[in-house]
């Protein structure tokens, strides 16, 4: 019997916790295509390295049954990689940071972008709530205008309990679809 | 809980929206925005200044949802001051009040102005009114200052207030919004159709629509794009964005999509194994979550 692969997309606005979330979770280092940011890049000083083209980790079931996580890059100049990535996909995640509301626009954008790509359960990832300063899920769905049939969850990306919940929330969503 | 941010993300209207919908109870302060030398990077990685709160602009009251006082630095918030903006009391009047009122508390201030036939009680609700509601609309027009909302704390109990429905105060102030560009970016697409949300609840209660946005709302239903309800209702796109945008923002209407619009592209079967059935497929996703739980 061949081997079935299928993949599920983390994506977000820059630095939204895409690569932590993968790397919680992957049973294999992070397949990274992180760069470092340059000295003249406008994201110098802000983090070390930045996702280029697409994080890649991996959950093998069994023999038969391999999971795929796909990172996409946050930024804008990347997103010809968005529809590559999305093609094919059983649902995806959007990470957002909580405590950071100047990229919340950014992220009901790349929402409704996936949205249009693909009819895909998805679930949004309130991602850093344990951030002094982070956002209510139940404030964040508003601000998003995240319809209530739609999963908000809060994460800790660096957690994998809680990675674990946020993809179990998303097979959930899927498995409910098919009985739709 | 608080949250903060600057209004350069989040604008006014929006917080009001949230507090609106979350029925909130709390204080939004407003502050001068301080420009550093620090840069912070937006969802779309681009650098930018990083703005910090310098001294407090405005702050704005809400008790379950409902806006029930502002003030704004430059503006006293003193009741002879009120009334006296309002004509309720003549300049001289104001000024003697002011001076041998200060030591009284607002509730007191309004109790002797009444017993002494100077206004009504109707007259005090009204100008308190009047004056919260025009500084929150002089606030919807802020752009870039930074913002706090602080959960619980309300006005000292001296202070008089008065209860506004936020859902017309979005609809009005939305309607002097007289900038195109961020209507457009609210609403890029006009051939998205509209429709009544599925629980309205009381949202329609109490509301003052004006005759553009009846003329709107007569024609909304989800066969009918934004585009061709402008075009019946003889808009711009700059006027139909305006209507729109307020009713959206008041939760009246929901975006969806009308059956002009290209539907989604199905997806392409998966390189790797295309689903043969949606038994096989449940069965996949049922071993994935057995497998995830135990990761």
């Amino acid at each position: 019997m061949p081997m079935q692969t299928v993949k599920m997309v983390i994506t977000g606005p820059f630095s939204a916790g895409k690569t932590e979330f993968i790397r919680s979770i992957s049973e294999i280092d992070v397949v990274t295509t992180d760069e470092s940011i340059s000295k003249d890049s406008a994201e110098f000083g802000t983090k070390e390295a930045t996702t280029v083209a697409m994080d890649f980790g991996r959950i093998t079931v069994d023999d038969d049954l391999v999971l795929y996580l796909f990172g996409t890059p946050g930024q804008r100049r990347f997103d010809f990689m968005w529809e590559i990535l999305a093609e094919g996909m059983l649902g995806f995640v959007v990470m957002v940071d909580s405590a950071k509301p100047e990229t919340f626009r950014e992220a009901k954008s790349i929402l409704e972008t996936f949205r249009a790509y693909a009819p895909t359960p998805y679930v949004v990832a309130a991602n850093k709530q344990d951030h002094p300063e982070a956002w209510t899920p139940e404030d964040l769905r508003i601000a998003l205008r995240i319809e209530d049939n739609v999963k908000l969850l809060p994460c800790i990306a660096t957690q994998k309990e809680s990675v674990k919940n946020v993809l179990l929330e998303l097979l959930y969503s899927i498995l409910e679809e098919m009985d739709t | 809980m608080a949250f903060k941010g600057n209004l350069a993300d989040f604008s006014t209207t929006q917080i009001l929206n949230l507090i609106n919908l979350a029925r909130k109870t709390g204080t939004l302060h407003l502050f001068a925005p301080i420009v550093t030398n620090e840069t912070i990077m937006d969802g779309q990685g681009k650098k930018r200044p990083k703005v910090i709160p310098g001294k407090e602009r405005a702050s704005v009251c809400f008790k379950e949802g409902q806006l029930i006082l502002a003030s704004v630095g430059d503006q006293d918030g003193n009741l002879a001051n009120v009334l006296h903006k309002a004509g309720k009391l003549n300049t001289e009047q104001a000024r003697v009040i002011r001076e041998r009122g200060s030591k009284y508390s607002d509730k007191a201030l309004a109790l002797m102005l009444i017993n002494a036939n100077y206004v009504s009680k109707v007259d005090i609700v009204q100008s308190i009114r009047q004056h919260t509601l025009n500084i929150v609309f002089d606030v919807m027009g802020w752009k870039e200052e930074p913002f706090l909302f602080e959960e619980n704390v309300l006005p000292a109990a001296e202070r008089i207030t008065v209860p506004i429905d936020l859902k017309n105060v979005i609809i009005e102030g939305s309607r002097r919004l007289q900038e195109v560009k961020p209507l457009e970016d609210e609403l890029p697409n006009l051939d998205f159709a509209l429709k009544f949300p599925d629980t309205p609840g009381d949202k329609f209660r109490g509301i003052h629509l004006g005759v553009e946005e009846w003329r709107v709302v007569s024609f909304i239903n989800p066969k009918n794009s934004i585009r061709q309800i402008a075009k019946a209702c003889n808009m711009t796109d700059t006027e139909i964005r305006k209507v729109v945008y307020g009713l959206l923002q008041a939760g009246l209407v929901e975006l969806v999509k009308s059956p002009g619009m290209q539907p989604p592209k199905p997806p392409k079967p998966s390189s790797a194994g295309a689903f043969q059935s949606t038994a096989a497929k449940r069965s996949m996703v049922e071993r994935l979550i057995t497998k995830i739980k135990d990761v």
